[in-house]
């Protein structure tokens, strides 16, 4: 008879901390969209299959989408939304291959402004009936301009490794410590 | 020069390796192995047969089943050294079915469940005792009188393998027990120390091994000559082994102080038992201890502590194999709070501050001695 | 002289067989590549063209920005290209590199005028010493005259030169001190001035007794200036390691030697300076050693910057086998290289060719038995094992709270490791994987500006075209009304 006296009570007290916690720390959806969208490149340039920045932060928070899902964001971005979320992902499965930028081939360019017009990040320079050229600093790699450029003169190349951004690989062989 | 590997440096390597390493352990326990087959005949170089075939074959075994390169796993010599230590705990004419389940419990459930060497928690021979001596006190518990290699009471060879393989009909007659587990037995009775010892021990006994006991136990002085070479090849650091006899001797004089008819003097408990092999031989296993010297003398100290307390109070009359294992369960604890301090840090990881406090002082005493 | 202990350290096969023989001067090459970063900091701008004809000792490229240094000719001849070569460097990739076709004449410029250095100011010093392009030679390169300006923002007590040169093979700083300590004691007193300090030790290893007795009598007349003989334990001649054994202070993380009013320079930099302020000469060559188990005939050599790695082999009698690898500097801290067709540089101080035997190379690495051989050895105090576990996981953020960043890459971790765990490697990936994310982060923190600014500057447009739009309709509208007006009011007239 104790014993059940003393179960329900125990019971009904924790149930009311239980609810008590579940109102008082109760989270808000909306700022983790924000928190996303403020890490998001901003570019809108839809390579994440999603209508824009905003709808991938949407997406990525209640949706379930991929943190891998944009790729001007890379593996840093993957991360850095991983953590953001309490999700693992396989970073190695990621193609962390090296990204693609914008180049004009000159030859080519009849100066319509259409890339110029289109370029999320105001990345390319140039005049109507000049020669456009992009400025690889700003350019994000989302390919947008090598989509309306009526002459296909843009393309999209992997920037060759120079000495300063050279790292050291990962050692090839997989040598394992147990983590403290 | 695109499919150029860039090779890291440093280009040059000590000369030491893994399989070295294991097999110079190996060697600095010969001595006392040597010396135990001497002392309780052929079964004992059965027992260390057959625990090192299973433990190779099971191993192989294991990572064969794993898909791991098998030739890799087994000549970095750590099973042998497993099963060879799992060996010098055993009871001299423990039957042939102990050291097998054993040596497949160390190396598969010890080991190679955990993902092989380095991965383990615990200690695998100390699991594998641990395991045998929970599920078979009777056997592990049967503890031979010395009958030396030689002499009339020695049994033959083809004898031994009767002993080995089809057990002992009169046991009790040829057997006793250990001094600890005498001890704790006659105390348990209520029968003073200065009545229970003599007779029974004796410090000369204790050193050069002709008593009962496990086969790692007899000779401490043989073993402690094996752990003297370990540190002299720089196999092993002196702060566990010390840091561990220490804590024994200090607590071990200390309640003797207290009540010499109850408590054993220093000398018994470092003479007695495991203690000595513990301390040399299985807590220094780098894989369960931690990894600086400051964490590596509270593992010491603590597994010392541990032994002494498992040795007076508890149920068991010998605690090494317990002590070790529940302190490798608290080395990783004790690795990440025990870190050493980072040059040109403080202990607390700050850059070190040297405008003010103790740091400023050091610096003007320093700079204020220039001309 | 009290010394202090660093932690750990090891005591790797000296193989210093070139001790005993002499410096010989290495002649002109028929080429010589120069790259324009030959140090830390930016590289140097050329200001010469190609198909110029430069004397010894000209200006070939200046310093860019305030940490950089200049590239001076190594010899007379002609510019022939300013294009990309490969450069000493362990990815083997090009590097922006002035060549030169030597006319063998050998002809030095003419803007040389003796002085006497004594005379200068402590800025004055720092001033030339950066113009002669002087690096630090150890094999930091980081420019002396950057060093040697701390004196006018830190009270310096003490001037440590570093003759330490703990790494095996290398003996090229050794017979520097053997065979010129006149030059670089005065060098040493130079330096001294421009930091307005007046205590220099020079600390040698042990193993070097020969160095230790030249720069001793060498000495004898300068009280300010000490030879110190320190313990031959690697890695010594490691610049915070250096500071703790002879001070027992030391660098505060993430600072500088000056922070503790220490600062230290490389005997070879000494003598560099000596050269510069004494004879006008910038840095144009160097004390090389070449050795190695697969080089027939080891030597020191006196080489001009820009000559091939290639070529000093060939001096030495050729490669009496292929080497398992070759290297620039020491087997501790060397950079690998894919080939010998790269040049020496400013901090070059070894040309070596390994055989498989004397790497004592591992077959392959094993799993970690966590014996905590690293963690004794590490002079740091750092746990490489854990670091290295992290690494390995892609945990770069958790290496750095075990103090990755003050892992200083001396490889004594590797070298211990019965495991044979490339360590060293797994922190230079991570410190590199930490760079790429700094690089990704700053460059989307940009992008995503850019964006920003785009999008404000599209809803302007359309607000301002929206405007112009109105104002025309309004413009149209009054328009109408007058013209409606105008006719109305001819109706009415």
């Amino acid at each position: 008879m104790h014993a059940i006296v003393a179960l329900t009570v125990l019971g009904l007290f924790l149930g009311f901390l239980l609810g008590m916690a579940a109102k008082r720390f109760k989270v808000e959806n909306d700022p983790i969209v924000e928190e996303i969208e403020a890490q998001l490149p901003g570019t809108n340039c839809g390579q994440c299959g999603f209508p824009g920045c905003p709808a991938a932060a949407q997406a990525l928070a209640s949706e379930g989408a991929p943190v891998t899902l944009c790729p001007p964001g890379g593996k840093s971005l993957a991360e850095t939304l991983a953590k953001m979320l309490g999700v693992s992902f396989d970073a190695s499965a990621m193609d962390d291959g090296p990204a693609k930028l914008a180049r004009v081939k000159e030859e080519l360019c009849i100066g319509c402004v259409k890339c110029f017009r289109e370029c999320p990040t105001d990345a390319i320079v140039g005049a109507p009936k000049q020669i456009h050229v992009v400025m690889q600093q700003a350019c994000t790699g989302c390919g947008k301009c090598e989509e309306v450029c009526p002459t296909m003169c843009i393309e999209m190349f992997v920037p060759p490794t120079t000495l300063p951004e050279w790292r050291w690989p990962k050692p090839q062989h997989e040598v394992v410590a147990r983590a403290a | 020069m695109n499919h150029y590997i860039p090779a890291p440096s440093p280009h040059t390597h000590g000369t030491l390796n893994v399989t070295r390493i294991m097999l110079t352990v190996w060697l600095a326990l010969l001595p006392a192995s040597v010396y135990a087959i001497y002392l309780f005949g052929w079964p004992v170089l059965n027992l260390f047969l057959i625990t090192v075939t299973t433990a190779l074959l099971s191993e192989a075994a294991t990572l064969w089943l794993a898909g791991k390169n098998v030739r890799n796993g087994i000549s970095d010599g750590s099973g042998l050294l497993t099963a060879w230590l799992l060996a010098m705990t055993l009871p001299p004419w423990a039957p042939w079915w102990i050291a097998v389940v054993g040596a497949v419990f160390a190396v598969v459930v010890g080991k190679q469940v955990f993902g092989g060497i380095g991965q383990n928690l615990f200690n695998p021979a100390m699991l594998g005792r641990v395991a045998l001596l929970i599920a078979f006190p009777l056997e592990m518990t049967t503890w031979v009188n010395p009958q030396p290699l030689f002499t009339e009471a020695a049994p033959g060879f083809i004898n031994s393998l009767a002993i080995t393989f089809n057990g002992l009909s009169n046991i009790d007659a040829v057997s006793g027990a250990t001094v600890l587990g005498h001890m704790k037995t006659e105390l348990g009775r209520g029968v003073p120390l200065a009545e229970v010892l003599p007779g029974f021990f004796s410090l000369q006994q204790g050193a050069m091994g002709a008593m009962r006991g496990s086969l790692g136990e007899t000779s401490a002085l043989l073993i402690l000559i094996g752990g003297i070479f370990l540190l002299l090849r720089r196999l092993i650091t002196w702060h566990i082994p010390v840091a561990m006899l220490a804590s024994v001797t200090v607590l071990a004089t200390l309640m003797h102080l207290i009540d010499p008819a109850r408590y054993a003097d220093a000398s018994v408990h470092l003479l007695s038992g495991a203690l000595i092999l513990g301390a040399f031989f299985i807590a220094t296993d780098p894989v369960g201890s931690p990894s600086t010297p400051r964490g590596q003398l509270i593992f010491g100290a603590a597994c010392g502590a541990l032994i002494y307390i498992i040795r007076t109070w508890a149920g068991f009359p010998e605690g090494v194999a317990f002590a070790v294992l529940l302190m490798n369960a608290a080395t990783p604890l004790i690795d990440h709070y025990f870190r050493p301090r980072i040059y040109g840090r403080s202990s607390d990881g700050k850059p070190l501050d040297y405008t003010q406090g103790k740091f400023a002082r050091l610096l003007t005493r320093y700079a204020g001695r220039k001309p | 002289m009290r010394l202090f202990r660093f932690k750990g350290g090891v005591h790797p096969d000296e193989h210093k067989v070139t001790t005993e023989l002499p410096i010989t001067p290495m002649p002109i090459p028929k080429r010589l590549y120069l790259p324009l970063q030959q140090h830390i900091g930016a590289a140097a701008e050329p200001v010469v063209k190609v198909g110029e004809r430069v004397l010894k000792g000209q200006l070939l490229a200046k310093a860019k920005g305030p940490v950089s240094a200049p590239v001076h000719a190594s010899t007379s001849g002609i510019v022939t290209a300013i294009d990309e070569f490969t450069a000493p460097h362990p990815s083997g990739l090009p590097v922006k590199s002035i060549i030169i076709e030597a006319d063998g004449k050998e002809e030095w410029v003419d803007n040389i005028i003796p002085i006497d250095p004594f005379k200068l100011s402590a800025e004055e010093i720092s001033i030339r010493v950066g113009e002669a392009g002087i690096v630090g030679m150890g094999g930091a390169a980081f420019p002396a005259a950057v060093k040697l300006n701390l004196g006018s923002k830190h009270r310096i007590h003490t001037l440590i030169i570093n003759g330490g040169e703990c790494e095996p093979y290398l003996t090229c700083d050794d017979r520097l001190m053997q065979e010129r300590p006149g030059p670089i004691i005065d060098g040493i007193r130079l330096m001294l001035m421009a930091l307005q300090c007046n205590q220099a030790y020079i600390a040698v290893e042990n193993n070097k007794p020969a160095a230790q007795s030249a720069l001793r009598d060498a000495c004898e007349a300068f009280p300010e200036i000490e030879v110190i003989g320190v313990p031959t334990r690697y890695p010594m001649g490691s610049e915070k390691q250096m500071i703790q054994t002879l001070t027992g202070l030391e660098v505060p993380a993430g600072g500088l030697g000056a922070d503790i009013g220490v600062i230290v320079h490389n005997v070879a930099t000494a003598y560099a300076v000596q050269q510069a302020l004494r004879h006008g000469r910038p840095l144009i060559s160097r004390i090389v050693t070449v050795s190695g188990g697969s080089i027939k005939t080891p030597a020191n050599l006196e080489v001009p910057l820009g000559t091939l790695a290639e070529e000093l082999v060939e001096f030495c009698g050729g490669l009496s086998e292929t080497p398992k690898r070759q290297l620039l500097g020491g087997p501790m801290m060397g950079t690998s290289i894919p080939h010998l067709d790269v040049p020496i540089v400013k901090g070059s101080n070894g040309v070596l060719a390994l055989s498989e035997t004397e790497m004592r190379l591992q077959p392959s690495p094993q799993p970690c038995i966590r014996c905590g051989r690293c963690v004794q050895a590490c002079p740091v105090g750092l746990l490489p094992l854990e670091m290295a576990a992290r690494a390995r996981n892609g945990k770069v953020e958790d290496a750095l709270d075990f103090g990755l960043m003050d892992c200083i890459a001396c490889g004594t971790c590797s070298y211990v490791c019965p495991a044979s765990i490339p360590l060293t490697q797994y922190f230079n990936f991570a410190k590199g994987e930490l760079a790429r994310k700094r690089v990704e982060q700053q460059k989307s923190d940009r992008t995503r500006e850019l964006a920003k600014a785009r999008q404000v500057r599209l809803e302007r447009e359309a607000a301002e075209k929206k405007e112009a739009a109105a104002r025309r309709k309004a413009e149209r509208d009054a328009k109408k009304r007058a013209e409606q007006a105008a006719k109305e009011k001819e109706a009415a007239s």
